[in-house]
């Protein structure tokens, strides 16, 4: 039973407002955030008020309807580009560990990297099946939708003061080399090798608004689903198990988890400390 | 002494947060609670953000309610214990489920305390009782003016009485609180069986 709760009006109306907000965001721009879970983004419709000097959402409306620009520069709160290389190195050793072995099986491999943001997790996918000697034959789609960290992810550079974080990572992923053999120092940063993203397709693509466009042997999706709400959460993992083949692999952030919803039954546990499924047998 | 028997009653979420001396705390606090507490209980306590914790696990020993780590929209249960992961904020999503982000470290904290009182509030407004103990942090303040400015209610541990009493001091101060308690006095308002 739904206990009984008096909600704060003020809330309501808060709530109110960011929905035609994001109804109109939708109807101008084409971006879809009206199934984002609304804890999160009330925060961030906050922060983005504050930035952008508006008492209310509903003033924020008014702008983001009238100015494009600031639409771009908005796009920054209504995502979240927070990612490190080989986060979580259990999930990394547990993909070298136990994926890797069955990808070896087939021909050519197409992996799906699904909420890329900067790029972090698909430079760290990239170097561990170079390291594998799988990378020649497989094809990594990095799909997103902010413009700003796809081209961030692209360029493969990021500041020197994460390198230290991303190398402890990158050992305790089970690295076979020295993180540092992947890249060079330059002045912004430092930047991967280009050889790595040969085999890698940058690509805008919507979980909420588009389709599959690819069938895939594993997808990758981890701390985007966070950010969805039930209903949006069933149908981005319902383009993942329609993307995926017999079999195929689909690996979650640590604190994610496909019980909750409706394709619960389709995948099965693979890797369970690691959020690592499998799809199962149709 | 009604309103204090009544927690039960009056409250259909309890969320707590702690930091530096607040493991202490919450130990003493969760081994308080009856079995049959049937009140949804919260908790964050900054943590380490790059390694697991055994922060529930440890405490359910002390706990007579199930005590979990937050896993992404799982439903709030009354009677059971939810901490935030490590390196996730904690929200309550809606009066059913919870929802974690990675949003931004909160004064260099993920989890943080101001996200879980913030959205507990904007969901349950009077009907949630946030309780901020020991840290050495302003985390939390932010929260407890969120949560009294929607109806709900605070207690807030006496800065005295806490290991480190920058936390409830910089609250109080920022917010103000409903009661200024002493762990022991959290506790007994806690114990009451139904
Ligand atoms: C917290 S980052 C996760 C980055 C990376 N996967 C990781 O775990 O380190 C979340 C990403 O999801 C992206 N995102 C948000 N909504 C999306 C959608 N509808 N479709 C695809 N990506 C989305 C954001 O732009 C952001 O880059």
């Amino acid at each position: 039973m739904v206990p009984e709760v008096t909600r704060d009006q003020e809330t309501e109306l808060f709530d109110m407002e960011v929905r035609l907000l994001l109804e109109a965001v939708y109807l101008r721009y084409h971006y879809d955030f009206r199934d984002y879970a609304v804890s999160s983004l009330r925060r961030r419709m906050r922060h983005a008020m504050a930035r952008f000097d508006c008492a209310r959402p509903s003033d924020l409306q008014h702008r983001l309807l009238h100015e494009p620009d600031l639409f771009a520069q908005a796009l920054q709160y209504f995502t979240v580009q927070v990612s490190e290389m080989f986060r979580d190195p259990g999930y990394f050793l547990a993909l070298r560990e136990h994926v890797v072995p069955v990808l070896r099986t087939y021909p050519s491999i197409k992996l799906w990297v699904a909420g890329c943001s900067t790029g972090e997790e698909v430079w760290s996918l990239a170097i561990l099946l170079a390291e594998e000697e799988l990378l020649e034959r497989a094809l990594i789609y990095a799909t997103d939708i902010n413009p700003e960290a796809l081209q961030a992810a692209e360029s493969g550079t990021f500041a020197l003061d994460r390198v230290a974080q991303f190398s402890r990572n990158y050992l305790a992923a089970g690295g076979r080399a020295s993180l540092s053999d992947y890249y060079t120092s330059a002045y912004q940063g430092v930047v991967f090798d280009r050889r790595l993203k040969k085999q890698v397709v940058f690509a805008d693509h919507s979980l909420a608004t588009d389709s599959v466009f690819s069938e895939v042997h594993m997808v990758s999706c981890r701390n985007v689903l966070i950010y969805f709400n039930r209903d949006l959460q069933d149908r981005a993992v319902g383009l993942f198990r329609d993307a995926l083949v017999h079999r195929g692999f689909l690996g979650l952030g640590s604190k994610e988890s496909l019980q909750f919803g409706t394709h619960a039954r389709e995948f099965e546990q693979f890797v369970p400390a690691q959020r690592l499924y499998r799809k199962v047998a149709a | 002494m009604t309103a204090v028997t009544d927690l039960r009653r009056d409250f259909d979420a309890i969320v707590i947060g702690a930091s530096a001396g607040g493991l202490r705390a919450l130990q003493e606090l969760l081994s308080v609670l009856p079995a049959d507490f049937a009140v949804p209980v919260l908790v964050v306590l900054h943590l380490p953000r790059d390694r697991p914790s055994r922060v529930p696990e440890l405490l359910g020993q002390y706990c007579a309610l199930p005590v979990r780590e937050a896993l992404d929209k799982q439903p709030l249960e009354p009677g059971a214990v939810v901490f935030a992961p490590p390196d996730y904020h904690l929200l309550v999503e809606d009066e059913t489920s919870l929802a974690l982000s990675v949003d931004e470290p909160v004064l260099f904290s993920r989890p943080a305390i101001d996200p879980l009182f913030a959205s507990a509030a904007a969901v349950f407004s009077r009907r949630l009782l946030a309780i901020l103990l020991s840290g050495a942090s302003a985390d939390g303040s932010e929260g407890v003016a969120a949560v009294r400015h929607a109806g709900g209610i605070a207690w807030i541990q006496r800065p005295e009485d806490a290991a480190a009493p920058v936390m409830p001091a910089s609250a109080l101060a920022h917010a103000g609180a409903d009661a200024v308690l002493s762990l022991q006095d959290i506790c007994n308002r806690l114990a009451v069986p139904s």
